[in-house]
């Protein structure tokens, strides 16, 4: 039985004209592995994210034939029975992480919540657990880091602090919405390299969401390319340079290499693959 | 001439020093690129120039004009920022419009309507994006937005945040090239943070490396190209990134 | 028809006014689709219609005395009976409309910009501005709003202005919080910051673009408050301190219904139900522009 089964997956919102799918049907499994989902913006990949967790905000509607997390329905579990789920067995970080922050907390504390909901722990035992939590994802004087507002720290540094809450409850899938994108490739790698330790060791499974395709093609297991709302295509990563729908081609033809000499990138023809 | 040139820059947040002698000299129309360590103080740097950061001491002068410590309108028209968030740098309540005829009314502008419609085509907007509001647009034309925002003024310098970390490669292809032509057609002079080195390698001609505060290393595009940086930090960093693509 | 609507509904406007009026239409069909705030909406429409119309809903003149129709149970002349000076309570009902609303509005234009402006420059600023403007709201939070509301008509001598006045004085802390914590919430925003670089002065950032964040708290906050406001005001008539006789204040109107309330309940009762039914309406009302207002649902992603 795999980790995650999605049939048919949906997520429909209605609009004054008329309902639009920004899901539309997608299927696939997870096991304890590494899946990537790479797509241009607005191609769903957050909303297949948030659908997992049932985080879809009202009006918004998910739907599925099969939707089952480690033997559980997801499709009739409570709103009460998610709170429980999120969190300490999926839990995902969130694409812009200066927004999931709260604005008002410190780093510090925002953290100590995320631990003090998953177990009772010491005032003492609480602070130094902060601060391994900060170093764990290379973050130089977590003294200091700790004590700083989301406004305070940099980009990168709030996408770590976004990951080390999340990996906190040692869940048994992550879904990681653009986790990296403000990192430098150094750090990247040593904070990739702690997710992938969780993955290895404990077994969990992970949805890589990126629009970083060489990041994705290099990282993950498998890839699954989206586009409006739908899979165009899926590999395994090794071969996504070889991938063949001009979607994907087009993709990764706009990826600007080390020693560039092209004048003028290629953008997407979006009519050469509309079709349909 | 010299667009702008930093000299000696020590920034500090309060008790924090976090950046230590940064001395960088940018010449009129040259595209140039500060990547490094995230945390390393690139955005600090774009910051205290900008006058978002005000406690420094060193100096920053901006076509031989010394830079006060504050925000001022004087230096506003010279020079602007692009920031790395699309989705947080417009205001959520304001239209496109909105938006782009703030800056016109604050220096008292007249046509404002004329020199709307004329940027949104510079950055390849359609005229029907005008007045939707940040929510109906995608992170790639919130980007455009944002970067017609900060040419209504016409400055000479454009400090670039990450322009482009948050956007998918096609429309990081397509807002690379707007800059690049952009900065033909108006002799712009650019200071882009990035953590993306082909990106420095399609945009920029030259390229300082930071780490811990401090520029480890200037080196030119070429040098980049060839491989041949020099520093260790530096190299580690290429390495990393000819992997992931190779 | 079809075409008004598509015209509002079009998601590339090509207008300043085309765009604000399709956003007003999509919140005001959100809200019709809202059952409870959609009640809401047509009572407080119904109380305006009622102030604008009174000279032509009621059926008498409130101020006329009869004494020999006095308290006079409800009848197909007198709606809802007569007081006990053998006014019909009907048309007082109807004209207490007015003064209603009044006050409403009135605590509205006074309390909310107020408190409104405060919260936003003591948010924005920060450092020593904040500590003095916060400390000078928490010292009014800190005091229970009715006994506030007495002492100043007490020392303002009673009446309707000073009623009004005082508890526009005794509302707008509340707001003044709400303001500040939603100004904190972005004032270190990059869009804040990209505005200031503009070159933009303190004034122009806070009135041009920190308080429209603000407004859509503040119109449910004030629509919430308004059934507080009524009801305060009906106290302040009740104990004699609000409206003056003769005028047609429910609150005060209830004062008078008390001693007879055993015998004759609906000289009280009336007046009541309509203050009942008002804050009502604004409460489902307020509840309802918040699910449609809040900028974490309805519109944004
Ligand atoms: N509340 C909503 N109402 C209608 N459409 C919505 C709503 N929220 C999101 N969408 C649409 O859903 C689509 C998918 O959005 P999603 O956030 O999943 O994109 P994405 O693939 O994550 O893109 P990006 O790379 O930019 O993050 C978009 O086209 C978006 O416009
Ligand atoms: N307002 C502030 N108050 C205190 N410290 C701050 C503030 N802003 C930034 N810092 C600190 O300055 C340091 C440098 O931040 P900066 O944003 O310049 O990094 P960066 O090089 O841009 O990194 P990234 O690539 O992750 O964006 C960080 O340690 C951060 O915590
Ligand atoms: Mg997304
Ligand atoms: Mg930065």
């Amino acid at each position: 039985m795999s980790l995650l089964e999605i049939e048919n997956l949906r997520v429909t919102f209605p609009t004054p004209k008329g309902n639009i799918d920004v899901v539309r049907g997608i299927s696939f499994n997870l096991d304890r592995e590494r899946l990537g989902i790479v797509g241009e913006s607005g191609s769903g990949k957050s909303m297949t994210g948030r659908a997992i967790l049932k985080l879809i905000r009202a009006p918004g509607r998910v739907s599925a034939d099969t939707f089952r997390f480690d033997g559980i329905d997801l499709r009739n579990q409570s709103e009460k029975a998610m709170r429980s789920i999120r969190g300490a067995r999926i839990s995902m970080v969130m694409q812009d992480p200066k927004f999931s922050l709260n604005p008002v907390m410190t780093v510090g504390e925002q953290i100590a919540e995320a631990l003090q909901t998953h177990k009772r722990l010491p005032r003492r035992e609480i602070r130094n657990r902060v601060h391994t939590m900060l170093e764990a994802v290379r973050i130089a004087d977590p003294e200091r880091v700790a004590t700083l507002y989301p406004h305070e720290i940099s980009g990168g540094m709030g996408q770590r602090v976004m990951i080390a809450m999340m990996l906190i409850p040692e869940p048994d899938l992550l879904i990681a919405d653009e986790p990296t994108s403000a990192l430098d490739v150094s750090v990247q790698a040593q904070v990739l390299d702690i997710i992938d330790e969780q993955v290895k060791r404990k077994g969990m499974g992970l949805i890589f969401i990126s629009h970083d395709l060489n990041l994705v093609s290099s990282y993950c297991d498998r890839i699954l390319v989206m586009n409006s709302g739908t899979i165009v295509e899926e590999c395994n990563a090794g071969d996504l340079r070889n991938a063949t729908h001009p979607y994907t081609r087009g993709l990764i033809a706009a990826i600007p290499q080390l020693n560039e000499t092209r004048d003028e990138l290629p953008v997407l023809d979006r009519s050469t693959w509309v079709a349909k | 001439m010299i667009a702008l040139s930093l000299q000696n820059l020590d920034i500090f947040y309060g008790e924090t020093q976090i950046t230590h002698n940064i001395n960088v000299e940018i010449k009129e129309g040259e595209s140039f690129a500060l990547v490094g360590e995230s945390g390393s103080g690139k955005s600090t740097v774009l910051k205290a120039i900008a006058g978002l950061a005000p406690e420094w001491s060193g100096s920053i002068s901006a076509f031989g004009q010394p830079r006060s410590h504050n925000i001022d309108q004087q230096f506003a028209k010279h020079c602007q920022m692009v920031f790395q968030d699309p989705y947080g740098s417009l205001h959520p309540r304001k239209t496109v419009d909105a938006t782009l005829s703030e800056p016109l009314a604050i220096h008292g502008v007249s046509n404002q309507n004329g020199r709307v419609e004329d940027i949104l085509v510079a950055v390849g907007l359609d005229r029907k994006f005008r007045f939707r509001y940040p929510h109906q647009l995608s992170g790639g034309q919130r980007q455009r937005v944002a970067i017609a925002r900060a040419l209504m003024l016409e400055p000479k310098l454009l400090l670039l945040d990450e322009p482009t970390s948050a956007l998918d490669v096609s429309v990081q292809a397509e807002i690379l090239n707007l800059l690049k032509r952009l900065r033909r057609e108006q002799n712009l002079t650019f200071l882009m943070v990035t953590h993306n080195l082909p990106v420095v390698s399609f945009l920029c001609d030259r390229l300082a490396v930071m780490r811990h505060g401090r520029i480890v290393e200037i080196a030119d595009v070429a040098e980049l190209k060839r491989g041949a940086l020099k520093e260790p930090y530096s190299r580690e960093l290429m390495d990393i990134s000819s992997a992931h693509a190779g | 028809m079809a075409n008004v609507r598509s015209w509002l509904i079009d998601d590339s406007p090509s207008s300043r006014l085309q765009a604000r009026l399709g956003r007003a239409y999509r919140i005001s069909g959100a809200l019709s689709r809202n059952p409870l705030a959609a009640i809401g909406a047509v009572i407080i429409l119904i109380l305006i219609l009622t102030a604008i119309f009174a000279p032509w809903i009621a059926t008498h003149d409130p101020l006329k005395q009869d004494l020999t129709q006095r308290l006079l149970r409800p009848s197909g002349i007198n709606w809802m009976g007569t007081d006990e000076l053998g006014r019909d309570i009907w048309s007082r009902v109807v004209y207490g409309a007015r003064i209603t609303l009044v006050i409403v509005v009135l605590v509205a234009v006074l309390a909310a910009p107020a408190g409104l402006v405060i919260g936003a420059v003591a948010g924005y600023f920060g450092g020593w501005i904040d500590r003095i403007l916060m400390g000078i709201t928490d010292i009014f939070l800190s005091m229970p709003k009715l006994i506030l509301a007495l002492a100043l008509v007490a020392a303002l001598g009673p009446g309707i202005e000073n009623a009004i006045i005082a508890i526009a004085i005794t509302s707008w802390p509340g707001y003044a919080r709400i303001a500040r914590a939603e100004t904190l919430t972005f004032k270190n925003s990059e869009f804040i910051a990209a505005i200031r670089l503009q070159g933009a002065s303190s004034l122009r950032v806070i009135l041009g673009h920190v308080l429209p964040l603000c407004t859509s708290s503040m119109i449910v906050r004030v629509t919430l408050d308004m059934a507080g406001i009524i009801l305060t005001a009906a106290g302040l008539g009740f104990i004699g301190l609000g409206a003056q006789p003769p005028l047609p204040e429910w609150g005060a109107m209830i004062a008078r219904g008390r001693s007879f309330i055993l015998d004759q309940w609906w000289v009280a009762t009336m007046p009541g139900f309509a203050i009942i039914i008002v804050s009502l309406g604004f409460c489902f009302l307020g509840d309802g522009l918040r699910d449609v207002l809040d900028p974490k649902s309805g519109e944004q992603r």
